[in-house]
């Protein structure tokens, strides 16, 4: 199993946002996370990427068998973690071409391998800009700066194809999107697909994942996993709303955390 | 058996005393004109004092431990390996190179090279001995000068002189480099003067570094005149270790359109006290005060600015930042005065700060003062921490702590680096900022 989350609490300034998380991701999967509003699917991506400010307060997570939440967000990410921030932050002065070149190196590093020369990074990066189809421009402007909603986002999965995580988390980075950008996007993931890698993909929309298709779709709500299907139930959520969901789960129409 | 400490002189007294045993041997001794200059200074020294406590112009400076370093000149200059001196050139600048140690012109150090027709280099004590007349116009006694400056010109040793003709280029730039030897207990009194005359062009780069961890006060001035459309852009660079202390005060006076550029650096040093005052006297000058202080342990900067509209239409731009970590403490005063009839005036000026640790502390005081009603106003400042989301983004990439943090604290002081015209100057000092912030680190690949 490459991501195994089992009974996972986590609270934020002493409020309880995750209430009992267990979920399974084997290699090759696509994983779906749906859910109402502030149910605690951003706070599931924060945790698993090593934000600061989430208190584990119960469950543990493992991966590839190793205590991921002992690990500093760097050390997840040199081991593959990736997360696509559902509000990607601007930093000015910082080049983007900086940014990738010292990622894309201390991932390297990490793996034992030479780091890329000016020359082949330049020609790595240039391929992966135009699967995503930016103006090779962005490379050389501040991180996020000024990019419109969906360039950050072309961004997140620009920063995702290069490093070629291992586990890549998702969230919204389909929010904002234009239908063009929203399938450059899904090919962008698509073209990472294969058989030693996970998606984690959280999402509102089910169009997302007529492009890509999922192995398993969970419902997040009240901070628990309250019902999981494969991609049909996308469909019927899109259908009929997440009210019937969150009463066979005994859990009020209001779906966010628990009061 | 204890020794009963020696009751020390008071400094006042101890400095007088060393001007009178020294003032015939100081340069331009002789000179009437000179000689009542530094007579008066010294009276305005005994007069005025050092500021005290309260003084709200020096309440960011620790005048105490400027007090105790504040010495007489040393006799001349001491021993400086030609290596330290090598040390200090910019990669790729061709400068014409002129060398002062402990407060003496070193011409076996210096590397003049061929001036243009037009333009004159000399050291001060060389000008006052050829050229007096045309330097007196600029060695004066400002109004309410404060000790340091007064002692500065009771004592001056020597400087250097620019004086560009009118219409004339000097196109590469004149850097002036200033060591301290090993040479303990001197202070270094220098003056430095720059002449612009009408449309000429400049640039000069001030470098200023100790080659040993010597426990001394340099005390500098500078006056610079500029012309009607004279162009200067002034760097100072300080990079000194740990132990030299920096007092600096540098008077410029602006005619119709010229430009005054100045950057302001301070990398290192125990205390640097820096203060620029710019009169724009000419309708439509032009002044961009930069400066960037980059500290850390327990070093003190405090700069202050004073820029003066005198005139309709003139421009000013001030941009200064300061990154503060260990327990350094930095602080910018800038005022800017509007002066009645000064229509037309375009003031922008902004200071923002980085705390790197809980006990560093940053002091801002943007001051603007109003007198005239067509105005074009504004200022800023800040004092921040560094930003723990983008912290988190750039580690979540793989990029370690310590390198995410000199990232974002490099992002935050580039901006007034790059505005440098100078590339090789500018490159330099980026790698030196990165190497400050790295402390060691290899900092190759950074920017
Ligand atoms: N730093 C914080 N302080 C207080 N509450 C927080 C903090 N971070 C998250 N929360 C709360 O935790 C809950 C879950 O937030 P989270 O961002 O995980 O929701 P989400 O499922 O991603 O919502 P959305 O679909 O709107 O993105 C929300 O009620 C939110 O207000
Ligand atoms: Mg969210």
């Amino acid at each position: 199993m490459l991501l195994e989350i089992r009974n996972l609490h986590v609270s934020v300034e002493g409020k309880p946002i995750l209430r009992g998380i267990d979920l399974a991701v084997d290699a090759g999967e696509v994983h779906a996370i749906m859910g109402p509003n502030g149910s605690g699917k951003s706070t599931l991506a924060n945790v698993l990427a090593g934000r600061e400010g989430y208190e584990v307060t119960e469950g543990e997570v493992l991966y590839k068998g190793r205590n991921l939440l002992e690990m500093a967000p760097e050390e997840r990410a040199r081991e593959g973690v990736f997360l696509a921030f559902q509000y990607p932050v601007e930093i000015p002065g910082v080049s983007n071409v900086y940014l990738l070149k010292a990622a894309v190196n201390a991932v390297r590093k990490h793996r034992g391998l030479p780091e890329l020369d000016a020359m082949d990074f330049l020609k790595l990066v240039k391929e992966k800009i135009r699967l995503v189809r930016m103006d090779e421009q962005f490379l050389y402007r501040s991180v996020n700066e000024g990019f419109s909603g969906g360039e950050k986002k072309r961004n997140e999965v620009l920063q995702m194809t290069v490093l070629e995580p291992t586990l890549a988390i998702l969230d919204e980075t389909d929010s904002g999107l234009d239908i063009d950008a929203l399938r450059i996007v899904s090919e962008g993931v698509n073209s990472l697909r294969s058989p030693e890698r996970a998606f984690l993909v959280v999402t509102h929309y089910q169009r997302l994942l007529d492009y890509i298709v999922p192995d398993k779709v969970h419902v997040l709500a009240g901070g628990r996993i309250v019902r999981s299907g494969d991609r049909t139930l996308a469909l019927e959520l899109e259908k009929r709303g997440y009210g019937w969901v969150l009463e066979e789960a005994g859990l009020g129409a209001g779906a966010g955390p628990a009061a | 058996m204890s020794a009963q400490p020696q009751p020390r002189p008071d400094p006042a007294e101890r400095l007088a005393a060393a001007f009178r045993e020294r003032r015939a041997r100081l340069p331009g001794a002789g000179l009437a004109w000179l000689e009542a200059l530094r007579e008066q200074a010294l009276e305005r020294f005994r007069a005025a004092g050092l500021p005290a406590r309260g003084d709200e112009d020096w309440k960011y400076t620790d005048v105490r431990a400027l007090a105790r370093r504040l010495a007489p000149p040393a006799a001349g200059p001491g021993p400086v390996a030609e290596d330290a001196v090598r040390a200090l050139a910019f990669e790729g600048l061709e400068a014409h190179r002129i060398v002062l140690v402990d407060g003496f012109l070193v011409p076996g150090l210096s590397a003049l090279g061929a001036l243009p027709e037009g333009v004159t280099v000399m050291g001060l004590a060389e000008a006052l001995a050829r050229e007096p007349q045309a330097l007196a116009p600029w060695l004066r006694l400002p109004e309410g000068a404060d000790g340091f400056t007064a002692l500065n010109l009771a004592f001056m040793t020597d400087g250097v002189w620019l004086r560009v003709a009118d219409g004339v280029a000097l196109e590469r730039p004149l850097q002036i480099v200033h060591l301290r030897s090993a040479a303990p207990e001197a202070g270094a009194h220098l003056r430095h003067v720059l002449t612009l005359g009408a449309g000429a062009r400049a640039t000069v780069i001030e470098t200023h570094a100790a080659t040993a961890e010597a426990d001394v006060l340099d005390n500098l001035g500078c006056t610079v005149a500029l012309a009607a459309g004279a162009a200067l852009d002034h760097y100072v660079v300080r990079e000194s270790g740990a132990g030299l202390c920096h007092v600096g005060r540098i008077d410029v006076r602006q005619e119709a359109g010229s430009r005054y550029v100045s950057h302001n650096v301070t990398l290192g040093g125990r205390l640097t006290r820096s203060a620029i005052q710019v009169e724009l006297a000419g309708e439509g000058a032009e002044t961009h005060l930069y400066g960037a202080y980059v500290v850390g342990g327990r070093q003190q900067v405090d700069n202050h600015t004073r820029i003066e509209h005198r005139t309709a239409g003139a421009v000013s731009r001030e941009l200064y930042k300061g990154v503060l970590d260990g327990r350094a403490r930095g602080a910018f005063t800038g005022r800017v005065v509007v002066h009645p009839g000064a229509q037309r005036t375009d003031a922008e000026q902004a200071n923002h700060n980085l705390l790197l640790s809980e006990d560093a502390e940053a002091d801002s005081r943007p001051q603007l003062e109003i007198y005239a009603d067509d105005v074009k106003c504004s200022h800023g400042s800040t004092v921040g921490e560094l930003d723990e989301t983008s912290l988190f983004y750039l580690r979540s990439r793989g990029i370690d702590a310590e390198l995410a943090r000199s990232l974002l604290v490099y992002a935050f002081a580039s901006d007034v680096l790059e505005r440098m015209a100078l590339e090789p100057v500018r490159v330099q000092l980026e790698r030196r900022l990165t190497a400050v912030l790295l402390a060691g680190r290899e900092a190759e690949g950074v920017i």
